[in-house]
């Protein structure tokens, strides 16, 4: 059990970011937890592919004790590439919801959740 | 009991389970199924030139998925720059 | 936003060459070391953003156009879908590595096994690098630049 200890700090930042969305009135916080619910979905696809004793799959140069057998003392590269592509779409979306923040202040003067409920002319 | 508490316990018992789950049945070490990953590794400079693994699965291997990821990240450019497009000195 | 004191801007001024050099190295040697194009394209998307703070959104957005940088931008994604474009007509398929064995402009193949780094090799890989590069620069420089200058104003004209 205390080998897996990158699963077990996924579950507690996905809950982390779980219980700011939903226990929160602020709409900034809403918004961080998002998030950290994103980063701990990135950590888990990358622990998903990890060899044990393993090196990076870069052919560049290596010690000699792993030049020997290579796919086998190698990472997994395809986990890491989706990882890549889940950033960038992270910050693609944080980007969106910040400028509809701006947005919303500017018209309502407050940013609590229980005042922001119906449209005002 | 009001609707917080009733998430709230709803949320713990469901992270009670995904903590027994994760501590006891997954391996961290051994993934399961490797022969995708094994045969990239071994034909990534005979086929395609380069000397990393992974720049040739993010452009080589899996190019429609940074054709996708490039579009979207064009497409959030672009609606930032239009949401305030009316805002001037 | 207004701009910062004498030291700061001065200090930015002579940082800023050197973080730029690093994110360009990380954008090119992108098919023999770890990164590539979207890692090193924050990297100096990053270094633009510290000059925008050292000298004050208003300050830059008199000097700069927003449609001009946009444009960068467009010639970077239009660079990426030409190059995949290229494959097609060339060789048969989309996205096909149509200079590796050739000898036009990135066409060595590496010898296999643990040897060293030849920047010659990588095939079509570079240009790929170098598009998404240039869009991932402007891209982040003006979402910043826009966001920035839009937080600064007391009232917005509707």
């Amino acid at each position: 059990m205390i080998y897996n200890i990158p699963f077990i700090a996924v579950i507690a930042m996905i809950f982390v970011g779980l219980y700011a969305v939903l226990f929160k009135r602020n709409l900034v916080k809403m918004v961080i937890g998002i998030t950290i619910i994103e980063s701990g979905v990135n950590l888990f696809l990358i622990t998903l592919g990890y060899r044990e004793g393993g090196v990076a799959p870069i052919f560049t140069s290596a010690p000699s004790d792993v030049a020997g057998n290579a796919p086998s003392t190698m990472v997994l590269p395809v986990p890491q590439a989706l990882t890549l592509t889940s950033i960038v779409i992270g910050v693609a979306v944080l980007a969106l919801m910040l400028s509809l923040i701006m947005h919303i202040y500017r018209h309502y003067g407050t940013l609590d959740v229980r005042k922001i409920r119906r449209l005002k002319e | 009991m009001s609707l917080r508490t009733t998430v709230a316990i709803v949320m713990f018992s469901v992270l009670v389970v995904f903590f027994l789950f994760t501590a006891f049945m997954l391996s961290f070490g051994t993934p399961k199924e490797a022969k995708m990953d094994n045969y990239i590794i071994m034909h990534t400079q005979t086929e395609t030139g380069t000397n990393s693994g992974v720049t040739t699965v993010v452009f080589d291997y899996r190019g429609f998925d940074t054709l996708g990821e490039a579009t979207i990240l064009f497409a959030a450019v672009a609606g930032v720059i239009m949401i305030f497009r009316r805002v001037k000195k | 936003m207004s701009e910062m004191s004498k030291i700061v801007r001065t200090i930015s001024n002579i940082i800023f060459p050197f973080i730029m050099i690093f994110g360009l190295y990380v954008i090119a040697h992108g098919h023999l070391t770890p990164g590539g194009g979207f890692q090193g394209g924050a990297v100096a998307a990053s270094g633009c953003a510290m000059l925008l703070v050292a000298y004050g959104s208003t300050w830059i957005i008199d000097r700069m156009k927003v449609s001009r940088l946009s444009m960068f931008e467009s010639i970077g994604a239009l660079g990426f879908i030409g190059v995949a474009f290229l494959g097609l007509i060339i060789g048969g398929m989309f996205f096909n590595n149509f200079l590796v064995g050739s000898n036009i402009l990135f066409g060595n193949i590496p010898k296999t096994g643990y040897t060293g780094a030849n920047f010659n090799t990588g095939g079509v890989l570079p240009l790929m690098n170098f598009a998404v590069g240039v869009k991932v620069i402007a891209g982040l420089f003006v979402v910043v630049l826009v966001m920035a200058y839009a937080s600064s104003l007391k009232e917005w004209k509707q």
